[in-house]
């Protein structure tokens, strides 16, 4: 913020400080709950009808059953999640694939990166990524929630996993990704937040540095 | 689902608002009328974050739904307390009139709702989820009367108790059947002599409440996740189309 903040007159904290506070993002408080947030109804997506494909600018595409999609190799991070509602939980466990390695063997069935992507979901929502912030081990398609299925409201069948951003970014009921030549913004980013949502920096709306 | 209005929106500042009033609506819940400097004017169903900073720096923000209509000049905001809570017994208890309150907002494009976009429109709201349905209702209420007896209005209200009904006696005088039908369920006590609803929102409720998918009413959801996730899924049963069921799920917050 350029100026100082507002004291609120006779406001203290009223929670313990504890050893973890530096896990907090500014504006952030820690839940040991796991709300929901999403803006319409639970899609229900049955699994023989799931499929997962990664596209790029020339229409090319590559595309995994559920079953061919279970087979892929599995990663078990254990990560804090942000919610732009303000929202922290800490050391949340997933077990899914990596984006690393959906985009590698996207790659050897001759798909071409780009520097964005769009991911698509059931229900129609979509979130804008870029190819920097979904490689390198920090972002995966996840199917498991602490040791059992991802639940529907949760995002399952699958949901994206971008820890190192706002929640919105880790988009529910995934289906696919799309390269983009150029960054295109998705559902929350045209209904104004931020276009990439980073919680250190407190990106939650259109304009924030 | 369909994205209403694209654009870029303009940046939002923190502001300083002033409270003028505050009305206490339940024993838990408060109303906070807020003269915001600036303010960009919103839409009914939009929130607002608010930021409370302490004397030593420490900091907290919480996001609060909107009451107030778009047509006030002032932006309300309904606030239930938690007692375990941090923001909220601020808010609720220590607040008052004359006092600054950071803000920023409107926030959120997609659960909103306008007279123009048409009805039937149905709200289903639990506990404190009533609050930015009814903004839509106070919006509604304000409309001119051949623009409202177009859209007519069915409320489904879930309350634990009596004393939970948040904005009751303003609901009751809104109320204008066929037009406007309030219907309350209680979850837990109902009022002495009560013949309506005494339960959780079931399916056989949402069937007698609403109207049929035929009909194609905006079906707006709010409240705590169980009920919210109950509701769409119920109504989806119902034959009603997933692109009219909007939802804003919360759970409490300190």
């Amino acid at each position: 913020m350029a100026h100082e903040p507002f004291i609120a007159r006779g406001f203290r904290r009223r929670s313990p400080e504890t050893a973890e506070a530096h896990r907090l993002p500014p504006g952030q408080y820690e839940t040991k709950d796991f709300p929901v947030l999403s803006a319409g109804p639970t899609p229900r997506t049955p699994l023989s009808s799931w499929d997962f494909t990664i596209r790029d600018v020339d229409g090319r595409s590559a595309r995994w059953s559920w079953d061919a999609f279970q087979a892929l190799p599995r990663d078990t991070p254990t990560v804090d999640i942000h919610c732009v509602t303000k929202w922290s939980k800490f050391g949340t466990k997933w077990e899914g694939v990596s984006v690393d390695t959906l985009l590698a063997a996207a790659a050897s069935e001759g798909v071409a990166s780009g520097p964005f992507l769009l991911a698509s979901c059931d229900g129609g929502y979509t979130t804008n990524l870029s190819l920097a912030d979904v490689t390198g081990g920090k972002a995966w398609v996840v199917f498991g929630h602490d040791g059992a299925a991802l639940p529907p409201e949760h995002g399952g069948p699958a949901r994206l996993l971008v820890p190192h951003l706002y929640f919105w970014k880790s988009a529910k009921w995934v289906r696919g990704l799309e390269f983009l030549r150029s960054d295109r913004p998705g559902f929350w980013e045209q209904l104004g937040y931020h276009g990439r949502g980073d919680p250190w920096r407190e990106q939650r709306y259109h304009g924030d540095p | 689902m369909a994205i209403p209005e694209a654009g870029a929106p303009p940046r939002l500042e923190w502001r300083v608002a002033r409270v003028v009033a505050v009305r206490d609506e339940t024993p838990r819940a408060r109303t906070l009328v807020l003269e915001v400097p600036q303010w960009p004017g919103h839409r009914a169903g939009q929130h607002v974050d608010v930021r409370l900073v302490a004397e030593d720096g420490y900091q907290a923000q919480r996001s609060y739904s909107i009451a107030s209509p778009p047509e006030d000049g002032t932006v309300a905001l309904t606030v239930e307390r938690l007692d375990d809570g941090e923001v909220s017994p601020y808010l609720v208890g220590e607040l008052r009139p004359g006092d600054g309150l950071e803000v920023r907002g409107p926030i959120g494009g997609y659960f909103v709702w306008h007279v123009a976009v048409g009805g039937p429109l149905l709200l289903v709201a639990g506990g404190s989820g009533i609050v930015p349905l009814m903004a839509m209702l106070r919006h509604h209420a304000l409309a001119d009367t051949s623009v409202r007896a177009a859209v007519p209005v069915r409320v489904l209200y879930s309350a634990r108790t009596p004393e939970d009904v948040i904005y009751q006696a303003e609901l009751e005088r809104l109320a204008a059947p066929p037009l406007l039908e309030v219907v309350l369920t209680f979850t837990r006590a109902a009022p002495p002599g009560w013949t309506g609803y005494h339960r959780r929102i079931d399916r056989a409720m949402l069937e007698a409440v609403s109207w049929p998918p035929s009909a194609a009413p905006h079906a707006f959801v709010c409240g705590p996740t169980p009920l919210v996730e109950s509701v769409a899924t119920l109504l989806l049963e119902l034959g009603h189309a997933a692109s009219r069921v909007w939802t804003e799920r919360f759970g409490p917050t300190g």
